[in-house]
């Protein structure tokens, strides 16, 4: 079953009205598919039987975001449970993941206990590397010193750095430091200028994954879901043929294309949020518990040497 | 003699009291006017978004929602540490003015305190 772009009103390649109903039906435990803009869709339990041809790409790797270990109100009672269902899922992939990137909020009050369970959890994850980067969440008392020091060792200033990997190059931002007040997340001026000498020397042929916790798109600004200056960052990439962006905080998937730049956010491993404007405030949203697995998930990413796009695909626990 | 002394040291003293309670702000009765002076952090929002208070006032901001929230003035004159549900934070407000202020976490909830 697959479902092609019908209707492009807009003209930036977003095929709504299949997203939509892809979306609809992540309840009953479908794969979205995007490659090369079109959307294809499959019942989850036929992922491993289809030959899959364009995902078994040069550079695989999966992202998992929001794990919030620490939090243990209505919406999740265990969410290290959870992970670790997360973990076990990425660990059945049917091609292993290179390495695992999490966008942030690892915990869920920045406490050291938190850290230590998620450390550990993570020890099952099937991977040769992980790369962090942190959430609001990660950084509460002390702006973040406890993250870098056990998570960040490699990175620069509130914990940026890039690495390459098969010929694409890997940027980890930090937008969830001296927030101000009234805004949204914030990159700063000092990670700006690092991020600007950072790429300014590549092809624009090298395919670009920026990866940060708030969304670098303009989501939802009323909830917070937005960074301030992330349109000074996105044009130091412009140039180049293919940037995606990932991102988590929003605890559900969205994607958005614009040009060159696929952004793409992935749900939580911990809890759900309900979609911009359903509810009265942003927080945990409490789902029936034999749905609460269908709401969460991870992200697996695919892509092949020469092509535009990265194939992203979700899936959700159950 | 000792008993004009003590007459005229008790009017002095009697003087002195009704002075002091004469004076606004000074009297016994102060803390009695005033009801607990209360935030209540819920839904990512400040409870009133506005709180008035008169000098001296200790406020207290309790976190009823199910994420941790901070209570952080825009010029650093406070600054709570994380507070997870049920937790509280309190501030004596001593000089009058208008105290901005937001949760660092989700800078997008802003309220103030009114001082006068």
């Amino acid at each position: 079953m697959s479902d092609y772009i019908k209707e492009n009103l807009n003209k930036d390649g977003v095929d709504r009205r299949g997203f939509l109903k892809c979306m609809a039906w992540a309840g009953t435990g479908t794969l979205c598919v995007l490659q090369g803009g079109v959307l294809k869709s499959f019942a989850l339990g036929d992922v491993t039987r289809q030959k899959i041809g364009d995902l078994k790409g040069d550079l695989s790797f999966v992202q998992i975001s929001d794990s919030h270990i620490g939090f243990d109100k209505a919406a999740n009672a265990d969410v290290t449970a959870t992970l670790r269902e997360a973990i076990a899922k990425v660990n059945a992939l049917p091609t292993p993941p290179s390495f695992v990137l999490h966008t942030g909020d690892l915990t869920h009050l920045s406490k050291p206990e938190e850290f230590d369970t998620l450390a550990e959890s993570l020890k099952s994850l099937k991977t040769d590397q992980i790369f962090y980067v942190p959430g609001e969440h990660d950084v509460l008392n002390d702006n973040g010193a406890m993250f870098r020091e056990r998570f960040g060792r490699n990175a620069m200033g509130d914990g940026w750095y890039s690495f390459e990997k098969n010929g694409a190059h890997f940027i980890g931002l930090v937008n969830v430091v001296n927030l101000k007040a009234g805004g949204l997340g914030n990159l700063g001026a000092e990670q700006l200028a690092w991020l600007q000498k950072d790429v300014a020397k590549l092809k624009s042929s090298t395919p670009i994954v920026v990866f940060g916790h708030i969304p670098l798109w303009a989501v939802y600004p009323q909830w917070g879901w937005g960074t301030d200056d992330s349109e000074q960052a996105l044009s130091y990439l412009k140039r180049f043929g293919s940037v995606t962006v990932l991102n988590g905080h929003i605890h559900q998937t969205m994607q958005k294309v614009e040009g060159n730049i696929t952004f793409h956010t992935a749900a939580s491993t911990a809890f759900p949020q309900p979609q911009p404007g359903q509810a009265a405030s942003p927080g945990p949203m409490k789902v029936p518990d034999d749905k609460l697995r269908q709401v969460l998930g991870i992200t697996d990413v695919n892509f092949v040497q020469g092509k535009h796009t990265l194939a992203i695909v979700d899936s959700t626990l159950a | 003699m000792k008993s004009k002394k003590w007459i005229l040291s008790a009017v002095l003293t009697v003087a002195a009291a009704v002075a002091v309670s004469t004076r606004p702000g000074l009297t016994v009765k102060a803390a009695d006017q005033m009801g607990p002076a209360a935030v209540k952090i819920d839904n990512f929002s400040f409870g009133p978004q506005t709180l008035t208070v008169a000098p001296g006032t200790t406020v207290t901001w309790t976190n009823n929602d199910d994420v941790p929230h901070t209570v952080v003035s825009d010029d650093k004159a406070f600054k709570s540490k994380a507070l997870d549900t049920d937790d509280k934070f309190s501030y004596t407000f001593d000089k009058p003015g208008t105290y901005n202020y937001f949760c660092s976490v989700h800078p997008k909830m802003t309220a103030k305190v009114v001082v006068k």
